[in-house]
């Protein structure tokens, strides 16, 4: 019999093979549960006898941030990944990066937390990805990927968001996408840039050697003079605006008639997908959205509904309420905004979020 | 058609293999599949599991109420998955080891005799295709020769010499399960409830 070119992959393995298909030049990681996958495919896939990638298990994340730091301000494709505790090591390079306007890829596999938490998904860094977690004034631009498929379309996504913006880019996912199979369709290879393709596209800002250019490149954000910093914050800020207006990114499940609408991303709208189907059935009017960028957010769809009449929304996290903020700031008091979420790694099932909704906004 | 089940065992027992060889089958049939594990700390003697969902549309929640199918290799896993059938699914369980066995009377349930016949046949290894070859009797979602090429894509190629083994183990399964007999509620005579004298 003849075998169909079909595969079926983790999450975290995707991550590994979209990479190297889309021409990444850089990997620098240490491993964690449960994302440890994403540097074992690419150290199993050997990427430097065929690319010319780099794939480096550096001493520790503080190492590995800084060591995308590096790679970034030369304007290569550069990219990590961690788990939550990992995360928060990386912080302070995060910070650093987008200060230096350096496009670069980190993606987080959410676990359980605080503190070194548990081994199990959750979804409790949705602030510390969208509203800081390292200091000033920055924003990562923050994707959710909800399918194996989108953690492996996502990785391309977020590099040609990175260099469009000169901003780095997180991917969000979690413990349940990183580890769950799905059918996965890979895209073609492309090639890794050569330096000399690099230093000509970057020439504005990358630190490749000064060579025929008129003036050095400088990668810093050290600013001792106030006025000067505060133009570097100005610029930020214009920049932000600017994402905001063009990449906030959404998907509506069934929001046209609906009279109750669930927000929910990555693993946990999956379910929420299944809770709109079976509230259908029961004859709840009840739609999802999804939002695909975390931040920007997409407030204004939200705001639309809440016109619109919709009687209320239910933010659906694996953590305590943290997108819920987000929400109610959107929706503004014009309807009814409550949180459902579990915590600790435990996830929920379609019957509890359909429950919750119940017992808590349709009543 | 959808096909929402768990596998529930010790780690060591194959149980996560198992899902995969049955998501790869169904990937060759052309159906959606999700495959969840639990992961982590489960190791060798610790518990494990997996949920595979098969579906011909599009998989929403790759995380369910209750499933369709529910396998038990062990006694953790009886007290833990019973009560997720849903009413008319099918329990299928491996006695060895199974000191509680299932009580519920609303579903359908089979037992197979896979980890005594293994250690019969000195096929220790065989013992997860062989539970494999009697579900899929109770539930024949994907072919014979599919489960065969979805095995293939599952092992690395070092361990395809071991294809026809697995092959016979499944058949096997396949002969060896059995419908549990309907049990209709018996009273105990009454002069164990002091009745009569």
């Amino acid at each position: 019999m003849a075998e169909k070119d079909v595969r079926l992959m983790k999450g975290n393995e995707v991550i590994a093979y979209a990479a190297v298909h889309c021409g990444c030049d850089g990997y620098f990681g240490y491993p964690i549960t449960p994302q440890s996958e994403v540097m074992e495919t690419l150290m199993e896939l050997r990427p430097w006898e065929s690319t010319g990638m780099v794939v480096l298990q550096a001493e520790s994340e503080i190492a590995s941030i800084n060591m995308v730091y590096g790679g970034a301000a030369t304007g290569k494709k550069i990219m990590t990944s961690s788990s939550s505790p990992g995360v928060s090591l990386m912080s302070e390079g995060l910070s650093y990066i987008a200060a230096c306007e350096l496009p670069c890829l980190v993606v987080n596999c959410q676990r359980g937390g605080p503190g070194l938490g548990t081994i199990q998904p959750s979804q409790g860094d949705y602030l510390q990805a969208c509203k800081g977690g390292g200091h000033g004034d920055y924003h990562l631009i923050v994707l959710a990927p909800s399918s194996v498929q989108e953690m492996y379309d996502f990785v391309g996504l977020s590099f040609d968001l990175a260099f469009k913006h000169r901003n780095p880019v997180m991917l969000l996912a979690d413990g349940a996408i990183g580890q769950m199979m799905e059918k996965v369709v890979f895209s073609e290879q492309q090639p890794r840039l050569t330096d000399e393709q690099v230093a000509e596209q970057q020439k504005a800002w990358a630190a490749t050697g000064k060579g025929q250019r008129a003036n050095s490149n400088v990668v810093t954000s050290l600013y001792l003079n106030p006025e000067q910093l505060e133009m570097l914050n100005n610029r930020l800020q214009e920049k932000y605006s600017r994402i905001k207006a063009e990449e906030t990114r959404y998907e509506e499940f069934m929001c046209d008639d609906a009279e109750y609408v669930l927000v929910a991303f990555g693993s946990s709208a999956r379910i929420c997908s299944a809770v709109v189907e079976q509230a259908r059935e029961e004859g709840i009017k009840l739609g999802l959205l999804r939002p695909i960028t975390l931040w920007p957010f997409p407030a204004k769809p939200l705001q639309d509904m809440a016109e619109r009449g919709v009687k209320g929304f239910m933010s659906v996290e694996m953590n305590a309420g943290q997108m819920v903020e987000d929400v109610r700031m959107a929706v503004e008091g014009k309807a009814a905004v409550e949180h459902y979420g579990r915590t600790g790694g435990v996830i929920f099932t379609p019957d509890e979020v359909l429950e919750a909704l119940k017992n808590n906004l349709i009543k | 058609m959808k096909e929402t089940m768990i596998i529930a065992g010790f780690g060591g027992q194959g149980v996560l293999s198992m899902g995969k060889i049955l998501a790869y089958s169904a990937i060759m049939q052309d159906f959606e599949v999700t495959w969840m594990p639990s992961y982590g700390p489960e190791m060798r003697g610790g518990t494990a599991n997996v949920t595979v969902i098969v579906s011909d549309k599009k998989i929403s929640s790759p995380i369910a109420n209750l499933y369709d199918t529910v396998i038990v290799l062990n006694q953790q896993s009886m007290d833990k998955f019973e009560s997720k059938v849903r009413p008319g699914g099918v329990l299928i369980y491996d006695t060895n080891g199974i000191i509680n066995p299932p009580t519920r009377t609303d579903i359908e349930i089979y037992t197979i005799d896979a980890a005594e016949e293994c250690a019969r046949m000195g096929q220790a290894k065989m013992f997860n295709t062989m539970i494999l070859g009697g579900y899929l009797k109770v539930k024949p979602i994907v072919k014979l020769e599919n489960v065969m090429a979805g095995l293939k894509k599952s092992l690395p190629e070092r361990a395809w010499r071991f294809l026809p083994q697995n092959e016979a183990a499944i058949l096997h399964g396949a002969e060896i399960i059995k419908r549990r007999q309907v049990t209709t509620t018996v009273f105990p005579p009454p002069m164990w409830l002091g009745l009569v004298e």
